[in-house]
């Protein structure tokens, strides 16, 4: 045994046992892989011609992009919109935004046909499909992703170099992860508009996309406070709870436009009946009343905002409406009448559990050897360079707007 | 993409007038022949009524249905021909991210396994719920009705028109419309009076005539707008939308980080300590 393997497994065998769970719980996930590879699409999963798309497209894709939207939102509010003081909670977001994008590229190749030919989106361009807008910005934003990354890798080695260059691309990269992520977390509502006369008008309408793209904004928010909350709680970290109330004020406004738009479109932009499936309208309500009204009315309140607890958890019930919201719109809105009810096999929900279990535990492994907590972001001057305004000639340029 | 061919009245089209069908089901024989697609373990009543195999399936590109119904209180047979409609503007081929699906110039709606990925999401647009995956491969591709793209190249008819002795008609979708259009004007009281696949889907190259009812018969209430357009609306703004808010993002920024480095330099100057102490670069450059 080499003396690298040993260490692994000296470091491994030091692990808290939740984590030892967790890679048990990979480990099968990735056994479950095998058999879907080997065995084949058909036989290890409970997809068929009347659910061409299961599990893996409704939570892997659908519902995990939007979960993975805290890192282009907090980015704009940070860098953009200079709340500087947020900051701190950038890295880890980074983070799981980079290990969410991996794990929605891995269970996207699971579930493709042919994943061998994934590469083909590169080559033969249809800008008619939203899924190959899709693919295109998922593949773009998981490298913008793994740049902004690189920052705290580049730090644990001390590599300079790389890093001067990264802080000098970090607001070209902010801006791109904004402008990219609005196009695929709308484009994902788009996916589902061509269903025309499948899916149920409770959510089809054509502003389906908009709907998409600022739920996605709140649930980068909410997916931000979880992660804060539980870092503080678990891994020893400060409480960043002051910080996160900032977030808190933001969640009502766009949890109030995002019901807004929801109802005016409902209202105005549907055709056909709403309420003729009660399954479908007690989901629809669900969602509509746990995962946005509650919280809303919830962070509408000072003393709530402020207390940690109230934080996680309005987080938890938006972030719950959202996973619900995808799933009613990618599968049980599509779900006509008198068709069978399907539900995911064995070696589906390993696959999914595996996926969720592999971002806590690479989450946990990364803010173990990286310092993603460790930034200190007040000593680092993040002005641009300024070439027609410099510093000496100051004045003069202030006189001449003034 | 479909639009690039905006004449439909030259594609070659099926016209299906199920009430001279007597459920012979020589058609599915002859797709099954031509296209070379393994037998089915079936079942009968296994489905909605007597129809055989249950359903359409990566070995059965076009399937007989059976409708029982009375008339003059006998029973009666009502049979409808389940096949890819051919639309003249396709779902399947607006959704594919690598374009495997096309509508060719002669009519029929063509796919390309070497580009398909597998991402099954024609499976999912197609309003008539045609195209079907091979469940049984592990690296499955999707399967449909060619419409015969094959023969009909070389000047001859699908094998099911060839083979059918009564129902299917194929030619022009102008002259199919047309005689679709005189069938039921000579026989008011023989045909239900609409052409299913006239407007359904924006207009497709398989017609069909009927007796009964369409929604009857099981046929499904297809929007008439052709299907791209309504993803086509949202796409569209892509481009726009990732330059406003690129662009105003960038701007945003650059307004935030310039007020922000105003205040200290103002905050600099005004806190009175010398330049030459607090910042010798900033004396460097200025010299």
């Amino acid at each position: 045994m080499t003396a690298a393997a040993r260490f692994i497994i000296n470091e491994v065998k030091g692990y808290h046992n939740f984590l030892k769970f967790m890679i048990f719980l990979v480990a099968l996930a990735v056994l479950a892989s095998a058999v879907r590879f080997i065995f084949g699409l058909g036989a290890t999963t409970n997809m068929n011609d009347t659910y061409p798309w299961g599990l893996w497209i409704s939570f892997d894709v659908v519902t995990a992009v939007p979960l993975a939207a805290g890192a282009f939102t907090l980015g704009a509010i940070v860098h953009c919109f200079h709340i500087k003081k947020l900051e701190p909670l950038i890295r880890p977001a980074i983070v799981t935004g980079f290990l969410g994008y991996s794990l929605v590229c891995i269970g996207l190749l699971l579930d493709l046909g042919q994943p061998q030919k994934g590469w083909h989106t590169l080559v033969y361009w249809n800008v008619h499909s939203p899924m190959f807008e899709v693919s295109m910005c998922v593949m773009a934003y998981t490298t913008v992703l793994f740049l902004e990354f690189l920052s705290p890798v580049c730090e644990k080695f001390g590599y300079h170099m790389p890093m001067r260059v990264l802080r000098w691309l970090e607001m070209p990269l902010v801006i791109a992860a904004a402008a990219i992520s609005t196009l695929h977390q709308s484009s994902l509502g788009t996916f589902f508009l061509i269903a025309v006369d499948k899916l149920h008008n409770l959510w089809y309408n054509p502003l389906l996309p908009l709907q998409f793209w600022m739920s996605a904004i709140f649930t980068g928010m909410s997916i931000i406070i979880l992660e804060a909350t539980m870092v503080h709680r678990y891994l020893g970290q400060p409480d960043e709870s002051e910080l996160l109330e900032v977030l808190a004020k933001i969640l009502p406004w766009v949890l109030g436009a995002y019901l807004a738009v929801k109802f005016a479109a409902m209202a105005f932009l549907s055709h056909g009946p709403l309420f003729d499936r009660p399954v479908l309208l007690m989901l629809f309500l669900v969602e509509i009343i746990v995962g946005v009204i509650i919280p809303m009315i919830m962070f509408m309140k000072e003393s709530n905002r402020e207390d940690s607890r109230m934080q996680l958890r309005g987080a938890n019930m938006i972030i719950f409406g959202v996973v619900l919201n995808r799933f009613n719109v990618s599968m049980f809105g599509m779900i006509q009448a008198d068709q069978a009810v399907y539900y995911p096999s064995i070696v589906e929900s390993l696959v999914t559990i595996g996926i969720i279990a592999g971002h806590v535990l690479f989450f946990v492994l990364l803010a173990k050897y990286f310092p993603i907590f460790e930034h200190h972001p007040e000593t680092v001057d993040y002005s641009l360079p300024d070439r027609f305004h410099p510093v000496a000639g100051h004045e003069e340029v202030k006189g001449v707007e003034a | 993409m479909s639009s690039n061919n905006p004449d439909v009245s030259k594609h070659k089209t099926f016209l299906i007038d199920t009430t001279k069908c007597t459920g012979c089901r020589g058609c599915q024989v002859a797709c099954k022949q031509w296209n070379q697609l393994g037998a089915e373990n079936t079942k009968f009543f296994s489905g909605e009524g007597y129809q055989n195999p249950p359903a359409m399936s990566e070995y059965t590109f076009t399937r007989i249905k059976f409708k029982d119904y009375q008339k003059n209180g006998q029973n009666e047979f009502a049979f409808y021909k389940e096949m890819c409609m051919h639309c003249n503007e396709p779902a399947c081929a607006s959704v594919c991210p690598v374009g495997a699906f096309k509508k060719t110039a002669e009519g029929p709606v063509v796919y390309d396994a070497g580009r398909c990925i597998g991402c099954r999401f024609c499976m999912i647009a197609c309003p008539f719920g045609i195209p079907k995956y091979e469940w049984s491969k592990a690296f499955p591709l999707v399967k449909k009705c060619t419409g015969c793209y094959s023969r009909i190249k070389e000047g001859l008819q699908p094998a099911c028109a060839t083979t059918c002795p009564t129902a299917i008609s194929y030619g022009n979708r102008t002259e199919m419309l047309a005689e679709a259009e005189r069938r039921i004007k000579n026989r008011p009281k023989h045909y239900y009076p609409a052409i299913y696949g006239k407007e359904e889907a924006g207009g497709t190259s398989v017609i069909y005539l009927t007796h009964q009812p369409l929604d009857e018969l099981g046929f499904k209430k297809v929007t008439t707008r052709p299907l791209p357009s309504y993803t086509w609306q949202a796409l569209r703004l892509v481009p726009g939308i990732f330059l406003t808010m690129g662009g105003g993002l960038s701007l945003l920024s650059w307004f935030n980080h310039r007020k922000e480095r105003i205040k200290n330099e103002e905050a600099f100057k005004n806190s009175k300590v010398k330049p030459e102490t607090a910042a010798p670069e900033t004396k460097e450059e200025m010299q």
